[in-house]
């Protein structure tokens, strides 16, 4: 048994930021998102945890167990609030403030370079897949039939899009070098993030409980998951 | 083929090219083949020639990233200020010559969300200090005219603004030079007409030596001095643009003459009278010229 505190802790502090930040209505999405998953687990393990002998109901040849039904409640109880700390993380933060500070904090430029261009680079790729599709409809290729057929308009898709990508990356490149990329001086920061001493103390102490928790865990003291 | 002496080659431009031959990575010919220009501060040399002539290739040799970047084999020498490329890092040469490309979504960095902010990316990679940067972003957005630009996202801006917008972030970095690779060759009229005027100002007020190749011999007509013909890597004519652009030879170059040029042509083998073909060029002319729309509406 994985147990109900850690998750419930975890969602109990998602559930604070997100009342306090006010972003309970944009998390829908998150807790839509992780439906499938929670919906899965539930019944793998509700009907075919091993070993469990607590049968509550049969469905034909499957026996719902209470056994499985607790570890499926505990592990979805996991995703959710692990789904949910994902989603404080990402609506709370905006990616260039991140990208800043991570910059500021040392961090090389070109990791933060790739982090940032992939981030930006989704829309355009979304941009130009709509108008790949659009150009192999006007040549006739059926993107809005069965399934198979739309598999079978994948390929076409797929190639003006990786070729175009890589031919990006190649230009966007000596691009880069042409606007002095690889200099060695350290990167200028022209948008510093505010950082009061609250949120520093917050930081280090949500830093220090988590090696404490680890430590403790592995020490035997708290039973880990 | 034209070859007068108005380019004077070799003597002492801001950026110089003497015996330049230059061969891409694993390829067997020279893309580059014995080349010798020179453009000085203050004046434009204008790059024509059909495609696969090896334009873009000087355009890249030009500002230092070939072979600096992009590799290969370079020989003869290239002189940006007077200092070889051939000893300098990738980001030094940058910072003498700046470079535009053909398509200015390749050139942005992608990661800005505010015009301001991508012209500043160059200079905040050579780790300028943040009141300088602010004064080479805004002289910069200042030189092309789109400071109402700054606030806007470059991924959202027509094909002019965005093509102003990376030259810009070209002309952050200060360089004396400027290598431009068909810089219109995505744009309608009027984005072709706004990089126009801001190549003539770039010579004009900052005395930047410009290299531009392009197709669109009127744009060239409009804003160069001088003029060089490639093929096949090699010069085949040199001389005031006016000569260069007038040779009965380049259309078998594949490059069109300006409008002015075909129009004199056709009219002096329609055997209209000169004064008439004299006074047709000059209407022709007023057209051209910027506003030139507006007073013939």
């Amino acid at each position: 048994m994985r147990g109900w505190t850690g998750p419930l802790v975890v969602l109990a502090i998602v559930v604070v930021t997100a009342t306090v930040t006010r972003i309970g209505r944009a998390m829908r999405p998150f807790v839509l998102a992780t439906i499938p998953l929670i919906a899965s687990i539930l019944l793998v393990n509700t009907f075919l945890y091993p070993g469990a002998e607590d049968v509550l109901f049969r469905l034909g040849p499957l026996a719902a167990t209470g056994t499985g039904l607790t570890e499926a409640l505990q592990a979805g109880l996991r995703v959710v609030a692990f789904a949910l700390s994902v989603a404080v993380f990402s609506l709370t933060t905006p990616t260039d403030d991140l990208l800043a500070d991570l910059e500021r904090r040392g961090v090389g430029r070109r990791g933060v370079f790739v982090v940032g261009s992939a981030i930006r680079t989704i829309p355009r790729m979304a941009e130009r897949a709509g108008e790949i599709v659009e150009a192999q409809r006007a040549r006739g290729l059926d993107t809005e039939g069965s399934w198979l057929r739309r598999i079978r308009g994948i390929l076409p898709l797929a190639g003006p899009m990786i070729l175009g990508a890589v031919t990006d990356v190649e230009e966007r490149t000596v691009a880069l070098e042409a606007r002095a990329f690889s200099a060695p001086a350290r990167r200028t920061v022209i948008r510093p993030i505010p950082d009061s001493p609250p949120e520093r103390a917050v930081r280090w102490i949500a830093g220090l409980g988590a090696v404490t928790l680890v430590v403790l865990g592995i020490a035997g003291v708290l039973r880990l998951p | 083929m034209t070859n007068t002496a108005a380019d004077r080659p070799l003597e002492g431009g801001l950026l110089t090219l003497a015996g330049v031959r230059y061969q891409y990575a694993g390829a067997s010919d020279w893309a580059l083949d014995g080349v010798d220009l020179s453009v000085e501060a203050g004046r434009v040399l204008a790059v024509v020639g059909p495609n696969d002539a090896g334009k873009s290739t000087l355009a890249l040799v030009a500002s230092g990233l070939a072979p600096l970047a992009v590799g290969g084999r370079l020989e003869g020498s290239v002189l940006l200020g007077g200092h070889e490329t051939r000893g300098l890092a990738a980001h030094e040469a940058a910072q003498r010559c700046g470079i535009l490309f053909q398509n200015p979504s390749t050139q942005l960095s992608g990661t800005a969300h505010t015009v301001w902010e991508e012209v500043a990316f160059g200079p905040r990679n050579v780790g300028l200090g943040l009141a300088e940067i602010v004064e080479r972003v805004e002289g910069s957005l200042a030189a092309l005219r789109i400071e109402h630009l700054a606030p806007r996202d470059p991924a959202r801006l027509s094909g002019g603004q965005a093509q102003l917008v990376a030259l810009a972030s070209v002309l952050a970095l200060r360089p004396r030079c400027l290598a431009l690779d068909e810089p219109t060759s995505q744009l309608d009229p009027e984005g072709t007409r706004l990089v126009g005027e801001a190549i003539r100002r770039l010579a004009g007020d900052l005395g930047s030596a410009i290299l531009v190749t392009e197709h669109k011999t009127a744009l060239l007509e409009r804003v160069a001095d001088t003029a060089i013909a490639l093929r096949d890597g090699t010069v085949v004519a040199r001389g005031t643009v006016r000569e260069v652009l007038d040779d009965p030879e380049l259309v078998g170059l594949g490059v069109d003459p300006p409008p002015a040029v075909r129009l004199r042509r056709a009219l002096a083998a329609a055997g209209v009278p000169a004064d008439v073909r004299g006074r047709a060029l000059a209407a022709l002319t007023t057209l051209d010229a910027p506003g030139g729309a507006e007073a013939r509406g």
